[in-house]
């Protein structure tokens, strides 16, 4: 099956900034991908040239098998909720009604949960509404559009915790049911780890990161107890990050250990802890977050 | 939502947790497992790791699969399970135990007496 989704060496640059550089990747169908990565990793770039609202500069695009720029029979078939979307000044319910015309996958039952769900008055005015309520037309018209490849770019400004998680059951429920291709593009890494079956990671416009979310899980570990003891451990070994507090050391490290390193670990009194998705992004994103994390 | 830890991979804790009902019994042989769905609302997860996690107790052939029907915990499963883990008994629980009692100077004779004395059952001398 060709994957939904294939770059190859796409590059995009404004003037002279480079927002994507030599980006290949490629995500495959009926897979919920997380794309990951701090402000102006080029995220939201990638996701504008998936949608066909840009141009690459450089390299080849594909979703479905075509270039998504002006095709309208590529671009039928997804739908993109991008954060802050801007929508005409109707009511609700109307912006719902116009959104159901566009998707021909569209479950108006759905909708109708959804906007229950989130409370949403469906005669109010898009413009009286609060951010999170704007947020949450575009997840109710992101997931009621049951497209076959659905892009959300941090969909949920102004949305509190749970209104966050009503979306991330909401999604999983209804992926379960009607599997498809999802992209979530997102900040909030912790909260959507698990949800994710893939992770691409980018920093400053390149991919640093692009593996099945089991295989990340546990590939980078915090080694930390007496600085001696853990010197000794980790000998030998390639270490990323070493911090110090007085005797104590924690060292960031690839993981995961095998059974006799562990072993080793509990000797010599050390405590093994992986790290986490958004931890490790911290670690990958270059040096300029290493203030961040030496707190 | 019922924790998971982090560290191993979202689908081994995902068998491990069937396992663990599968050997309390609350999960009885000749029972429906639950479904990859059911699993991925009740854990928050990707349907395609509880697929995983699904499959893993499949291939060990502590659950089986009945075409059409769904999953159903496997003859002879919890025996299975508990054999293994007593294998796994003295790596998983004594190793770690033997290292902080050396730790802090508890001797084996100490040790032993710990755990026939009478107040460990009623002393709250929890791990």
């Amino acid at each position: 099956m060709t994957p939904t989704i294939s770059a190859t060496a796409l590059g995009r640059r404004y003037r002279d900034q480079v927002a994507l550089d030599d980006i290949s990747l490629t995500i495959e169908t009926g897979t919920i991908t997380g794309l990951l990565g701090r402000n102006g990793a080029g995220k939201t770039t990638l996701l504008r040239i998936l949608s066909g609202l840009e141009f690459p500069t450089a390299g080849d695009i594909r979703v479905f098998g075509q270039r998504p720029a002006e095709n309208e029979a590529v671009l039928r078939r997804m739908v993109f909720v991008r954060e802050e979307q801007p929508y005409p000044d109707f009511c609700v319910g109307a912006v719902i009604r116009v959104a159901s015309w566009f998707y021909p996958n569209w479950d108006r039952d759905l909708a109708e949960r959804l906007l229950e769900d989130f409370e949403l008055p469906a005669r109010r005015r898009i413009k009286k509404l609060s951010r999170g309520m704007r947020s949450a037309v575009g997840i109710v018209i992101g997931l009621a559009s049951r497209a076959e490849l659905t892009l959300f770019d941090e969909p949920y400004a102004g949305l509190d915790a749970v209104a966050r998680q009503l979306f991330y059951d909401r999604l999983l429920a209804d992926f379960a049911a009607h599997p498809r291709t999802i992209v979530l593009s997102t900040h909030l890494i912790d909260e959507v780890a698990d949800l994710l079956e893939h992770v691409v990671m980018l920093d400053h416009g390149r991919v640093v990161l692009d593996a099945p979310a089991d295989d990340v899980r546990g590939s980078a570990v915090m080694v930390s107890g007496p600085a001696t003891a853990v010197d000794e451990f980790v000998a030998g070994r390639s270490v990323w990050r070493r911090e110090r507090l007085g005797t104590r050391a924690s060292v960031t490290m690839p993981g995961p250990f095998d059974f006799a390193a562990q072993a080793r670990a509990r000797n010599l009194h050390v405590s093994v802890e992986p790290l986490s998705l958004q931890q490790l992004l911290v670690h990958t994103s270059g040096s300029s977050t290493d203030e961040m994390v030496s707190a | 939502m019922p924790a998971l830890d982090d560290g191993t991979p979202l689908f081994v804790q995902i068998a491990e947790q069937l396992a663990d009902e599968i050997v309390d019994g609350v999960l009885a042989e000749g029972a429906r497992a639950p479904s990859t769905n059911e699993l991925a609302a009740y854990y928050r997860i990707n349907p395609a790791t509880a697929a995983k996690g699904i499959n893993l107790l499949v291939d060990e052939t502590v659950l089986e699969k009945r075409r059409g029907i769904g999953m159903f915990v496997a003859a002879g499963a919890r025996e299975q399970l508990r054999a293994r883990r007593r294998k796994q008994f003295a790596e998983q629980y004594l190793d770690p135990m033997l290292a902080e009692a050396g730790r802090l100077g508890i001797d084996t004779d100490t040790l032993v007496s710990l755990i026939r004395g009478p107040g460990w059952h009623n002393g709250g001398k929890t791990s």
